[in-house]
């Protein structure tokens, strides 16, 4: 899809009224169009070219590439680097701000330096505690929790100041994200808590792994009796999974994934497991496309990633649209040139 | 201590009633602390409200308490100090994803909210972040003080 005012790839474009960024992937989203975004595992590495290889590897099939800041509380290159070099070549990355690693101080500073690169879309989140990963030794810092850190970007973008009230004279222009979790206890209060997300500047979110559509159902069910359905895009986690042992773990080893039996039995049921975990995420993708209220996909395939253009491609969610990807306007540049 | 702390959520709503009588107490008592002096009494008063609240809710003296906004269940003892609601973590027992053997906080909340009259409006409202020059300090004192209009800048 191309807009017709979509300048050269790392420029912004410019703000319709009634967004907030500059940015292709809000663009998209205010347009109705099912967006799919996935999420970029920063390299344990300096080098550059391993961040394009990473995300080249979606080419064509996501709308935007999140980056994850230390996630699992493992060290890799910081979400704001991958940003900066993604936005460089064009790219539409959203960049994961965890409240773990940093204080106000220095989270406010990777806002507008964020947003200085062209990173158009912020997705707030507490982050996982340092137990979960590979430094347990760390200091956890959580100064701001996922909503004040919300509040926070808010009052930097539409009050053009930070928390101290301190003045800012070019404020970053974003889309808000927020993470929810619709599959954790307390489920009641899930909604609620998306309510609170919403009031605090959250203008998107991105779910959890959803392997149980009717949880998923009941949660829209009570975002939807809270009012909130036209003042959220929702974007609904999946992925893939290897083999019914690899779900097994997953479900008891990391916090806040659920994973009924039924989805276990149907994987060992299969010869191919791997095979039989991409097909049911592909069912998962068009079942969640037909939910209403639901704007996208957000598939996360961690050390699959590889499998996303397949799963994307099968479930025919683009609708025969090709998002943008580096040297789509290749010919268009080039005649720019000559004049 | 756990066991109290959880005893504490059980009975929130006696203990949200006292703990409001005891407030208009200390808010008619604020003549006489201003004789005396807040920043005198700031250190005996921190202790005692240290001992007590220490004993009923693992109190960790933010010095802002929010206990009747979260069901007199102590958020700054979620291991993310989260203010706001539960992480995304929360285990499928229901308990707490860095602290496994621990009931996640924000669940006591919940349960504590609905037995307060207005809890779960109360549970609705986004907190600010913490501000942290108040670690240590009376929540009491400050509440008095905020409540006579009288807080420092």
């Amino acid at each position: 899809m191309k807009f017709e005012d979509e300048p050269v790839p790392g420029q912004a474009l410019p703000i319709l009224p009634g967004h907030t960024s500059p940015g292709r992937f809000e663009r998209l989203l205010r347009a109705g169009q099912f967006a799919v975004t996935s999420e970029l595992a920063p390299p344990d590495s300096a080098d550059p070219e391993d961040v394009y290889r990473r995300a080249r590897i979606f080419d064509g099939y996501v709308d935007a590439i999140n980056a994850t800041d230390g996630s699992g509380a493992n060290c890799h290159m910081s979400s704001l680097a991958v940003c900066a070099l993604l936005t460089r070549v064009g790219y539409a990355p959203v960049m994961q701000i965890s409240c773990r690693d940093k204080n106000r101080i220095a989270i406010q500073g990777d806002i507008l330096g964020g947003a200085a690169m062209g990173v158009c879309n912020l997705l707030c989140l507490t982050g996982d505690g340092v137990q979960a990963g590979d430094h347990p030794q760390a200091l956890p810092v959580f100064d701001l929790d996922s909503m004040s850190l919300l509040q926070t970007a808010r009052t930097l973008r539409d009050e053009h100041q930070f928390l101290s009230g301190r003045k800012i004279t070019f404020a970053p222009r974003v889309l808000l994200g927020a993470a929810e979790n619709p599959f954790a206890r307390p489920t009641e209060w899930r909604a609620a808590r998306l309510a609170k997300k919403v009031a605090a500047g959250a203008q998107f979110i991105q779910t959890q792994f959803c392997y149980d559509v009717p949880m998923l159902r009941a949660f829209i069910d009570q975002v939807e009796a809270l009012g909130l359905l036209d003042q959220i895009f929702i974007l609904v986690g999946v992925g893939p999974l290897k083999s019914a042992k690899a779900a097994e773990w997953i479900r008891t080893h990391v916090p806040g994934v659920h994973i009924p039996d039924a989805v276990i039995t149907r994987l060992r049921g299969a010869t191919d497991q791997a095979l039989e975990g991409r097909k049911l995420c592909t069912d998962l993708v068009q079942e969640i496309r037909s939910i209403r209220g639901v704007h996208g996909v957000h598939l996360m395939a961690y050390r699959q990633e590889e499998t996303v253009a397949e799963i994307i491609d099968r479930s025919g969610v683009l609708a025969g649209r090709v998002p943008w990807r580096p040297g789509r306007d290749a010919q268009t540049n080039t005649d720019r040139k000559v004049s | 201590m756990y066991a109290v702390r959880q005893w504490s959520v059980r009975h929130a709503r006696g203990l949200n009633a006292f703990y409001r009588a005891f407030e208009s107490a200390l808010i008619r008592l604020h003549p006489l602390f201003k004789a005396i002096g807040y920043e005198r009494l700031e250190r005996p008063v921190a202790a005692v409200e240290r001992q007590v609240k220490g004993l009923l809710f693992d109190c960790r003296m933010c010095g802002q308490c929010i206990l009747s906004s979260t069901g007199m269940a102590c958020p700054m003892n979620c291991p993310k100090n989260l203010r706001n609601g539960p992480c995304g973590g929360v285990r499928a027992d229901g308990n707490c994803e860095v602290r496994p053997e621990m009931k996640c906080v924000w669940r006591q909340a919940v349960t504590g909210s609905a037995r307060l009259p207005g809890g779960s409006e109360a549970l609705r409202q986004v907190q600010p972040a913490v501000d942290r020059r108040l670690q240590g300090r009376s929540s009491w004192l400050r509440v008095v003080r905020e409540r006579c209009g009288d807080l420092p800048q």
